[in-house]
């Protein structure tokens, strides 16, 4: 069994247990061990791109440097997670004048300079797994299921420092979707932003963008749409006003493998 | 003009906006276009000009979702919502420039809403 580091972040302990307990069930059954870091700290939720910003920085730092110092690649399932330590690590691997002042403060045995490789675990299915291995596993396989996939912003863009998919025609998702048996479905708004956070200060706003998400999926037939996002899962269940089900794709994935009722019990 | 804000901007944000040719990509895709008084290419062009002091005090510096369409789809690699973030920086920055404080957040709440909400809100609007 190969041993990952795994970040989780602040949501997968709290409001998005679901997304966590079926990337563990399923990863080891995958043959991959994932493993937390001491003491990690919340990643922030969004990154500060602007360049005098570095308090908001370093959390991303101390993950990524556990990482190293364990000497093995990370993993992030939350899309928020991974877009912040994404973000991190490509700019401190270019930026020498935010790289001094992050390490200057953290005083590290070892300067971090972007060493470490970091997995979504999108990418652990696709990349280390891969997905024809995955479907050799799979059990329940999702007959005949039509399943749009929703990206939203933070898996693709930018997609300069995230590199997991075409930002524009993105198949991770849909390659995984077959993987487990089910019909992808392509929509338009599949790599359009939900609205996020301004579901806070204007919900109106996040009504708008979450139901032109879900109306494009129905709008091409699909049975259900899944995600990697807590705060999409939010947008799309609360503020769309649509029917259709959000599963995160983690839970479809213990299902296909036939590991959810018992990672329930 | 505020040539010291112009600066701290254009500092913060490692945009060059003189690589701009207008050609309104940027606010055409922007989820947010219809909520805004300033569009994404304004953002860039009023920077230019240093006119930064009506977009310190526009809502529309809240309303960008950080999706980065105008990031990934601007043709010439401009990069408006790091403009967009280095304005609302400044605005933010300022004694008593928090958008949104800890003690607004309870009500806020509902069961589902989930703890990334919470701290993405907090980095976006408040310092």
């Amino acid at each position: 069994m190969e041993t990952f580091t795994y970040y989780p972040g602040c949501t997968l302990r709290t409001k998005a247990k679901d997304l966590d307990t079926y990337a563990r069930v399923s990863a080891e059954a995958l043959g991959i061990a994932l493993e937390e870091p001491a003491d990690w700290q919340c990643c922030g939720g969004a990154y500060t791109t602007a360049k005098d910003e570095i308090a908001t920085k370093l959390s991303a730092v101390r993950t990524l440097n556990a990482a190293k110092e364990l000497g093995r690649p990370l993993v992030t399932v939350c899309s928020a997670c991974h877009n912040v330590i994404k973000q991190t690590n490509y700019d401190i691997s270019r930026d020498e004048d935010m790289a001094a002042k992050v390490n200057n403060y953290l005083r590290l045995p070892e300067a971090y300079t972007g060493e470490t490789t970091v997995y979504h675990y999108l990418e652990l299915l696709r990349d280390v797994i891969g997905f024809d291995k995955l479907s050799e596993k799979v059990v329940n396989p999702f007959k005949g299921k039509k399943i749009a996939a929703y990206y939203g912003c933070l898996l693709l863009r930018p997609s300069k420092a995230l590199a997991m998919d075409d930002p524009e025609n993105p198949t991770i998702m849909e390659d995984f979707i077959r993987a487990i048996g089910g019909i992808p479905v392509i929509y338009a708004q599949r790599n359009e932003c939900c609205g996020g956070y301004i579901t806070m200060e204007d919900k109106a706003q996040a009504q708008k963008r979450s139901s032109a998400v879900m109306e494009s999926a129905a709008d091409q037939g699909a049975d259900m749409v899944i995600t990697a996002c807590p705060l999409c899962l939010y947008n799309l269940k609360k503020n769309s006003g649509s029917e259709l089900p959000v599963f995160y794709f983690t839970e479809m994935l213990a299902e296909a493998l036939g590991l959810k009722e018992a990672s329930n019990e | 003009m505020n040539k010291n804000i112009k600066e701290q901007v254009l500092r913060s944000s490692g945009v060059n906006v003189l690589k701009c040719m207008r050609c309104g990509k940027c606010s055409a895709t922007c989820p947010s276009y219809d909520e805004m008084e300033y569009h994404p290419h304004q953002f860039v062009y009023m920077v230019e000009k240093g006119d930064i002091e009506k977009l310190m005090k526009s809502e529309s510096l809240y309303k960008c979702l950080t999706c980065f369409a105008c990031v990934d789809r601007c043709p010439r690699n401009v990069e408006p919502a790091k403009v967009v973030e280095a304005v609302r920086l400044a605005a933010v920055r300022q004694q008593g420039g928090n958008r949104l404080t800890p003690d607004m957040i309870p009500d806020m709440l509902d069961d589902d809403l989930p703890q990334q909400a919470i701290v993405t809100a907090l980095r976006k609007y408040a310092k």
